[in-house]
């Protein structure tokens, strides 16, 4: 049974996590808009969301974003680790999901044959 | 789209575009033969002339970047399953809208996962204060995201993997409670 005094046992214990997670770390941006809906991107954040927790990154912030007019290569997911390019991910499918996260978010190695658009944050 | 709760989550991304900060959401899976939801935001509002081509995706989404198709997908869905989409707003007071299908017509799609809708929800929208009725006839369920953030103080919120793990198993046990409460299981 679940409820809200839980609260109270997990406040607790992630007092110490707070600090991380107010310094860098590395986002991940979800396109939210009608298009990503409609593509799957629920289903994408979720996946991202357990990835996270079953790998424990607290360290990482998840974020969404509406349509930015490339409807047709929804689901987009972008990375953007601190001090690198914002790389952005179409096409995205939860099985694409693991590997984002283990080679991208973890190791920093771009995977290529996902990318569909490479932005300098400082352009932004 | 193919569930109730993907059209749930994009009009509550309007809301969010609209400059929401505060979202009311009602599903009733049996009000009175009809499956129900309705979302009530404290956004921008619409005016008159835009709430009448609304409903037209070609009109909207030239004249208005933040409502786009997912209004007349909803207004499709609804209509085709014997129901209709209501509308109200005004410019500075935000925006009532409420969808109704018939529950056990064909076309009906089905609500989908809710839940999964409503965490990514939350989690997305850091700072958002959002309240839930959940209701299966005259049974209810009743969350309020600030009671949430209340018992975690300051800095957590529902981004952190502990909190939306508990939120997903604490919204599937409240909704299945309602929903034996109510007579459908």
């Amino acid at each position: 049974m679940k409820s809200l005094e839980d609260l109270k046992a997990l406040r607790e214990k992630l007092q110490s996590d707070i600090r991380v997670r107010e310094n860098d770390g590395t986002k991940i941006i979800i396109g939210m808009g009608t298009c990503g809906i409609a593509a799957g991107a629920r289903e994408i954040m979720a996946a991202v969301l357990d990835e996270l927790a079953v790998r424990k990154l607290k360290n990482v912030q998840v974020q969404q974003t509406g349509c930015i007019g490339m409807c047709e290569k929804e689901v987009l997911v972008d990375v953007v680790r601190p001090g690198e390019p914002r790389i952005t991910y179409g096409n995205v499918k939860p099985v694409d999901v693991k590997r984002i996260i283990a080679d991208h978010v973890i190791n920093g190695r771009i995977i290529e044959d996902l990318v569909v658009g490479k932005m300098d944050d400082a352009k932004i | 789209m193919k569930e109730i709760s993907l059209h749930i989550l994009d009009l509550m991304q309007n809301s969010i575009e609209a400059g929401a900060n505060w979202i009311l959401l009602e599903v009733n899976e049996d009000e009175d033969g009809f499956f129900t939801f309705s979302i009530t935001d404290n956004g921008r509002g619409m005016n008159e002339d835009m709430l009448k081509k609304i409903r037209d995706p070609f009109v909207t989404t030239r004249l208005t970047r933040n409502v786009g198709l997912g209004i007349p997908f909803v207004d499709m869905t609804t209509a085709q399953s014997g129901g209709r989409l209501i509308i109200k707003s005004k410019p500075g007071e935000g925006t009532f809208l409420k969808a109704s299908y018939l529950r056990n017509h064909l076309d009906r799609p089905p609500l989908g996962d809710v839940v999964n809708t409503v965490k990514v929800f939350l989690v997305g929208n850091p700072g958002l204060h959002f309240v839930m009725h959940y209701k299966v006839r005259q049974a209810e369920f009743i969350f309020d995201s600030q009671s949430v953030i209340k018992r975690l103080g300051e800095h957590i919120d529902f981004s952190y993997p502990e909190i939306y793990s508990w939120l997903d198993a604490y919204l599937k046990q409240e909704i299945d409670k309602v929903r034996e409460a109510g007579g459908l299981k």
